[in-house]
């Protein structure tokens, strides 16, 4: 029992980055009717962000330590960060320890931006070419991405720790009425799930209850018809493509603690994402967040031993093998509806 | 504007197109490898002599890679007469005097492994062909290893590999033209076991989580082995793929399987992440079987320490070389390393180096670059002064016999390179194995091909 509530917990914790990500890749799709291969380098930005605030709060200048010798016997230099210099112990190490939650903050504007000009310096362009330019121009743009945080980070993962406050594990499984340490899970990951459960509410209750949701749904199922009523949708869809931009960039900076972030890791959650949106139904947002969570469950009780066991690399290929019974058996998705992104 | 109308079938057709494209080895048509009058592949002119660093430079494992070329580089540098020297003044043998290899001022050319094996022999064999290269060195994973030792004996050069670890290497899959310094995972399992036993006891029960190829095969076999033997037992074996990041599904099942040590046939960036993973799981808190939960790292190395920060306190594991080894070699090369690039040397960086060092002595030795007249050389050749003590590179299977270490991550480091403690020096004799191991004894060397 306590390993199932374990692999649960794994789930909807893997599930909620799914989730995030294939949100935003559905507003896209759902908007635009843009297939975003660069939704990926947006979540990968977003973990930048983290580590470049971490990276930030930590420049440091060096101070001659006479007491200590280093690799090589020299004086040891020993640094110090400007944040503590300037601000004392206390504040200084408080910033840098609370880089991540700091990043969230700041990276919404700047994802914002970077959703504004990606859509309206390229993206925008290529709404009447055909697919195949529309995958090649994002994807192009997603290695273009890549490469520049390469080019300025390195390609190693690079560590970027919780708050201290969250380091460590929770006793799950006390809460249940088990016994102590039967199930004790990342304070992090808790954080992480419950964080994503906000910004999913958010997003759902930004368009269900503003009039700038409600134009947007609508726009979403009869463009033609919301523009003729003299509605510019498209000033709007802009503004979806931020907000997608918004959500992968926070889903990002949320994860780098969980998964130390290097220029690649968009791109590994990226086709995840990818079969998200396609077995929850392309265009449906609940679609994408219900199959965000089912296929990160899937994914971690694929990995118990004994399945694998039975099964042997089961736990590589789940995803892709649940894909292909759901679009067999509902070919448009869990949650797609007829009409919607078809001939 | 009009509203683009994606159909499902053709994105998916058109992703998987992209995909399929995107993803495919570059593939050569060229087999023309050599200039035919010379009498062996791409043998150098009077003034220069090119070799090929081929290492990882992104992927899981490019942390190593980027230091491999640190050592390449600076081992270059030593052979032109540039620098202190390094490892030169420590050498056991005299031949090397800084006017490069056999007269022949030293010049290298790079490729990226990408840490796949396609990718790999791609770059090796575009360094052989394009840039001439008469040796291909490097690599830091034994899948790219094997892969391109297989490709350097068929073009005629030699391969001497960098960090590669599973017993393959220099056993199934050895070959005449392929040279190993770095150690295998048989020499961790010799090395390794009795310290464990030592700390743990011999009534353990063990939970491997593997690298899915045949280096995590290969540890988690001797591991298993060398623990078995010691009166352990082995509760699961569970294969993870490289690169998986994210190890959380892999770790939750632990805590209740019943075993009270948790394997990590894990390297580089995995390594990294798992450990820290299962450390933040909370598996070192944990007791089980009324004792404490333990996490063994059989492969560790300063680099990957880094990574994982404070989740190494305590941890044992294996390494080839550390640079805080008090011999005259060993500080040699951490010195010179050290001055140039601000920061200690890794065991990727000390295998690559020796190597090139080697190499090009054996070349000075024989007296000709051509491989065979190189292989005779470097077989049976005994030789110190290069870190690890007295060192042997033995003739039937071209791997070097030399002690191995057993190292712990310390709880207190003292400064951010000062994270592994050496907790033993396991002499050479202790981990020599007979050349028909069971695990060895598939392989042929074959004969050494110098190509043209």
């Amino acid at each position: 029992m306590e390993s199932i509530i374990l692999q649960l917990l794994n789930g909807l914790d893997k599930g909620s980055a799914y989730a995030l990500i294939a949100l935003g890749l559905t507003l896209i799709f759902g908007t635009l009717g843009v297939v975003n291969f660069a939704h990926g380098a947006l979540f990968m930005m977003g973990a930048f962000i983290a580590v470049t605030l971490n990276m930030v709060f930590g420049i440091s200048f060096e101070v001659e330590d006479p007491t200590r010798t280093d690799f090589l016997g020299n004086v040891m230099m020993v640094d110090t960060p400007y944040v503590v210099h300037w601000f004392g112990e206390g504040v200084g190490n408080f910033l840098i320890d609370w880089s991540v939650p700091m990043a969230v903050v700041i990276a919404i504007p700047i994802m914002a931006l970077i959703g504004v000009v990606m859509e309206r310096g390229l993206i925008r362009f290529f709404y009447k070419r055909p697919h195949a330019d529309q995958i090649l121009v994002t994807f192009g743009l997603a290695i273009v991405l890549q490469e520049i945080i390469k080019a300025f980070y390195g390609a190693n993962p690079i560590p970027t720790p919780a708050p201290e406050a969250f380091v460590g594990s929770f006793d799950v499984g006390q809460l249940l009425g088990f016994d102590p340490f039967a199930i004790m899970y990342p304070y992090w990951r808790l954080v992480y799930f419950f964080f994503a459960a906000l910004i999913i509410g958010l997003v759902f209750a930004f368009l269900q209850f503003t009039t700038f949701g409600m134009v947007v749904r609508a726009g979403m199922a009869d463009r033609e018809t919301v523009g003729l009523l003299g509605i510019d949708i498209d000033r709007r869809f802009v503004l979806m493509f931020a907000l997608a931009a918004v959500v992968a960039g926070l889903a990002g900076v949320m994860y780098a603690p969980i998964l130390s972030p290097n220029y690649h890791i968009g791109m590994d959650f990226l086709v995840l994402s990818f079969v998200v949106v396609v077995v929850g139904g392309m265009g449906s947002l609940p679609g994408a967040v219900a199959a965000g969570f089912l296929l990160g469950i899937l994914q971690s009780f694929a990995s118990m031993s004994w399945i694998i066991e039975l099964i042997p690399g089961i736990n590589q290929v789940v995803i892709y093998l649940v894909a292909i019974v759901i679009l067999l058996t509902r070919p448009r998705g869990l949650m797609g509806r007829k009409g919607v992104m078809e001939e | 504007m009009s509203f683009s109308k994606v159909s499902r079938r053709g994105v998916m057709k058109t992703g998987a197109a992209t995909g399929v494209a995107l993803a495919a080895p570059t593939l050569f048509t060229s087999a023309v490898w050599a200039d035919g009058h010379t009498g062996f592949t791409n043998a150098p002119g009077e003034g220069s002599v090119t070799l090929g660093f081929n290492v990882p430079q992104t992927g899981a494992y490019a942390d190593e890679g980027a230091d491999e070329l640190r050592a390449y580089e600076l081992a270059v540098q030593h052979l032109n007469g540039e620098g202190d020297g390094g490892m030169l003044n420590t050498f056991s043998e005299r031949n090397l005097d800084g006017t490069g290899i056999l007269g022949r001022r030293v010049e290298f050319v790079t490729g990226d492994t990408q840490t796949n094996s396609d990718a790999a022999r791609a770059s090796a064999r575009s360094m052989i062909e394009r840039d001439g290269a008469i040796m291909i060195t490097g690599g830091s994973s034994s899948g790219v290893a094997v892969a391109v030792q297989g490709l350097c004996q068929d073009a005629g050069v030699i391969f001497m590999a960098g960090l590669t670890h599973a017993n393959d290497t220099t056993g199934k899959d050895r070959r005449a033209n392929g040279f190993r310094h770095f150690f295998n995972t048989e020499m961790t399992g010799r090395a390794l076991a009795p310290i464990l036993e030592g700390l743990y006891g011999n009534e353990r029960k063990a939970y491997h989580l593997t690298a899915d190829y045949n280096w995590g095969w290969s540890q988690e076999r001797s591991i298993r082995a060398y623990t078995e033997g010691l009166g352990w037992e082995t509760v699961n074996n569970v294969l993870t793929p490289v690169g998986a990041g994210d190890f959380s599904s892999y770790l939750t099942p632990v805590a209740n399987s019943g075993a009270d040590v948790l394997v990590l046939n894990h390297y580089g960036g995995d390594m990294v992440n798992s450990l820290t993973q299962a450390v933040q799981f909370g598996l070192r808190d944990l007791q089980a079987n009324g004792l404490n939960f333990e996490i063994v790292v059989p492969l560790f190395s300063r680099l990957m320490a880094q990574g994982a920060g404070s989740a190494i306190a305590n941890i044992h594991g294996s390494t080839n070389w550390h640079w805080s080894l008090s011999d005259e070699g060993s500080q040699a090369f951490t010195r010179s390393f050290g001055t140039a690039y601000g920061f200690p040397p890794s065991q990727a960086a000390h295998t690559c180096y020796v190597q090139t060092l080697l190499y090009a002595d054996a070349v000075q030795r024989a007296g000709s670059f051509n491989p065979c007249a190189v292989v005779e050389a470097l077989e049976g050749f005994e030789f110190d002064g290069l870190g690890n003590g007295p060192t042997l590179y033995r003739a039937e299977d071209h791997q070097c016999f030399k002690d191995v270490l057993v190292v712990r991550g310390k709880e207190n480091p003292d400064n951010e390179y000062d994270l592994l403690e050496i907790v033993e020096v396991t002499p050479r004799d202790a981990v020599t194995y007979a050349v028909d191991h069971p695990d060895f004894v598939e392989g042929q060397l074959g004969t050494c091909n110098p190509g043209a």
